[in-house]
């Protein structure tokens, strides 16, 4: 295998695993918080909401802001690591 | 000065905003015309993709929808901002790298057949017809309500509008323009949320009035419930669908955003892949701008009705209720004949919409046919009217109420035009160039994408004369429709390396054919042969706007069994999929 192929096999790999993890974040704030554990977290609260309700409405929505940026900023480290920035 | 004349005004200046720009704009390649020469900075293309996604729907509707279901309500929140995680993480580089006009484009190399690119085409003109039908409803109501116009003529005047930026500016025109409505009606939506957040809370800011105190010291969703509870309705904050369907709709609206042939397309015209990334974050920002005040709205309007009508005379009714009524989209029948309005849960009609008699009642009312006599609700209010009304209702003044009538046009029209800039460039790049007619000029080329944008925005029009149902719910469809067609198979395209084309286009067609049964069975039926069935049949308890979810993992699936069954895809093929999941290096950034 070129040493082209290795290096983006790597790539890759790293991609993928930043991935995993801001999607499992992705399902965790949305259909977690949100909607299976909804009722639970409904017995504490953030100032007027209840908080699954908030994580429903608003929170839910302020952190996939959030993880798209960070993901933005990730993938820019990676792209310089691996020389695969563009001009 | 009156509210008519000031949107008037309004209406007419953000128009002849829009013209200047599409003549400003005009395009002269099929480049510029599909793809506005790929050339759109991230800030310009975020704002017209939030612009080219937040629709009628989302302007008109979606507070409204929210304002009567509570926290029902969320699955449209989520799922419509969830989906663009997905997008920018999963989709938006790749295909930028990839570097082609269309989604069909896309399908149709990655798959390396020309039936693949025509199943595509056929599920974009399916998803782009459903959503394209809400909008130009939208454009009627608005022109209706505020201009005081035949819901016809309303339409008429958007397809010209529409015609005349698209026809001219293509994607480059629509981009631009695109960028001035959300400006419009970004601007719209805050200002009267922010009045009425600080007239009922004291706190400019409505996401965070949603979660504060009114003037007695509670907690304005507290408040909201204990209304409700007291009026027979379920709990603002608990909602009435199980578990299972709220997941489901959900994750199909998720997936459907995603999947949505205009809003992807939008990724081709920035220039390099760093850029995808940061439009579809730059995107979802401005769009989480109106969408977390959406619910803050929905929580506002519906206390501030409850507190106006409930049992409150109707004589003492402020003219917003009248003329609302004089509409059709308020009605009341004074069923216990004490001259009160009851509002409680139940329907206050059979059937839908209200029907009305000839004369009025003793007073005043407009007298109607179909009240639903078994149940004590007298009040029938249309859920499409709690953003357009909100000013009114809150006593606002009348530069406001006018501000919200081009807010929604502007949402109407940008939406309307991105999805008739698919529907166009499917079938004048996918279907005439790519396999009817290969050697087509450029010129010649142009011309067929011009002339297909005519045809749809006709057809688009008569959908909006004669609108299949409700806005939201129709929309809403079509996001079952993307999620169960496209999805899968662009994501195993990217990142399943043995995906091939028996697999794709199995898929593709299973979803697809599976989601319109159910579309059909569960929701629309068909018109004089066939009924829909009630809820009591959905399957596992899953409703038409949440069968999408379903429907994506059995294209999943299928794809799957089908892709390790028949041969691998050819080797040139392989490398064409290892070389979009890098930025450049193996090659620069794809040319067009």
């Amino acid at each position: 295998m070129s040493e082209d192929k290795t290096k983006a096999k790597a790539y890759w790999k790293e991609n993928l695993r930043y991935l995993t993890i801001l999607l499992v974040i992705w399902f965790l704030v949305s259909c977690g918080a949100g909607i299976l554990f909804k009722d639970y977290l409904n017995q504490f609260s953030l100032g007027g909401f209840k908080l699954g309700f908030w994580f429903a409405q608003q929170g839910s929505i302020y952190v996939f802001v959030i993880l798209i940026f960070v993901y933005v900023y990730l993938m820019n480290k990676l792209d310089k690591k691996y020389g695969y920035e563009e001009e | 000065m009156s509210v008519e004349l000031w949107t008037w005004i309004l209406v007419g200046v953000t128009f002849a905003l829009y013209f200047g720009i599409a003549i400003w704009a005009r395009a002269g390649s099929t480049k510029e015309f599909y793809v506005a020469g790929g050339g759109v900075s991230p800030l310009s293309n975020g704002m017209a993709t939030a612009a080219d996604w937040m629709s009628a729907a989302s302007f008109i509707s979606m507070a409204g929808i929210i304002s009567f279901s509570g926290y029902d309500g969320s699955v449209y929140l989520m799922g419509w901002t969830g989906g663009y995680v997905l997008l920018a993480l999963l989709l938006a580089p790749y295909l930028r790298k990839f570097g082609k006009f269309t989604v069909p484009d896309f399908i149709g190399d990655r798959y390396y057949s020309n039936t693949a690119r025509t199943v595509a085409v056929i599920c974009a003109l399916i998803v782009s017809f459903t959503y394209v039908a809400g909008q130009m409803r939208g454009v009627g109501i608005v022109f209706s309500q505020f201009l005081q116009v035949d819901i016809v003529v309303g339409v008429i005047i958007g397809m010209a509008v529409v015609l005349v930026f698209a026809f001219l500016g293509g994607m480059k025109g629509i981009t631009y323009t695109q960028v001035v409505q959300y400006c419009v009606l970004i601007f719209a939506f805050m200002v009267p949320a922010i009045f009425i957040s600080f007239q009922m809370t004291g706190n400019p800011i409505p996401q965070m009035g949603m979660g504060g105190s009114t003037s007695d010291g509670v907690y304005i969703l507290d408040k909201l419930d204990a209304l409700h509870t007291d009026l027979g309705f379920k709990e603002y904050t608990s909602g009435t669908k199980s578990t299972w369907d709220v997941f489901a709709i959900t994750v199909a609206l998720m997936v459907g955003t995603a999947g949505l042939p205009h809003v992807i397309v939008r990724f081709f015209t920035v220039p390099k892949v760093r850029d995808a990334r940061k439009s579809a974050g730059l995107a979802l920002l401005f769009i989480a701008i109106l969408y977390t005040t959406a619910p803050a709205v929905a929580v506002f309007a519906r206390t501030n009705m409850i507190e106006t009508v409930s049992e409150k005379s109707y004589s003492s009714m402020p003219n917003w209720f009248k003329n609302w009524e004089e509409t059709g989209l308020i009605a009341w029948s004074d069923k216990n004949g004490d001259g009160k309005i009851q509002y409680v849960a139940g329907n206050a009609l059979d059937g839908k919409k209200p029907e009305f008699l000839e004369g009025r009642g003793a007073f005043g009312e407009r007298l109607v046919a179909n009240p639903n006599m078994a149940e004590m609700n007298e009040l029938y209010v249309d859920r499409d009217i709690m953003v357009l009304a909100n000013p009114e209702i809150a006593e606002l003044p009348n530069w406001v109420i006018a501000l919200v009538a081009a807010g929604g046009l502007a949402a109407a029209l940008s939406t309307a035009a991105g999805l008739l800039l698919v529907i166009s460039t499917s079938v004048s790049h996918d279907l005439i160039k790519k396999q009817i007619k290969p050697n087509i000029s450029d010129k010649g080329e142009l011309m067929a994408a011009r002339i297909s944008i005519l045809v749809a925005v006709i057809v688009a029009g008569l959908f909006g004369i004669y609108p299949p149902g409700f806005v939201a719910a129709v929309v809403a469809l079509a996001f079952g429709l993307a999620a169960a067609s496209f999805f899968p198979a662009i994501i195993l395209g990217i990142f399943d390396k043995r995906m091939n084309k028996q697999g794709a286009i199995t898929g593709m067609v299973v979803g697809t054919s599976l989601m319109l049964f159910y579309m059909i069975r569960f929701k629309t039926g068909l018109v004089g042969v066939m009924d829909p069935l009630p809820a009591e049949d959905w399957w596992f308890g899953t409703s038409p706007e949440g069968f999408g979810t379903v429907a994506m993992v059995v294209n999943f699936v299928v794809s799957f069994v089908v892709s390790r069954l028949t041969a691998a895809p050819p080797k040139e093929v392989q490398e064409i999929v290892e070389d979009i999941r890098i930025p450049s290096g193996a090659g620069e950034a794809a040319q067009h």
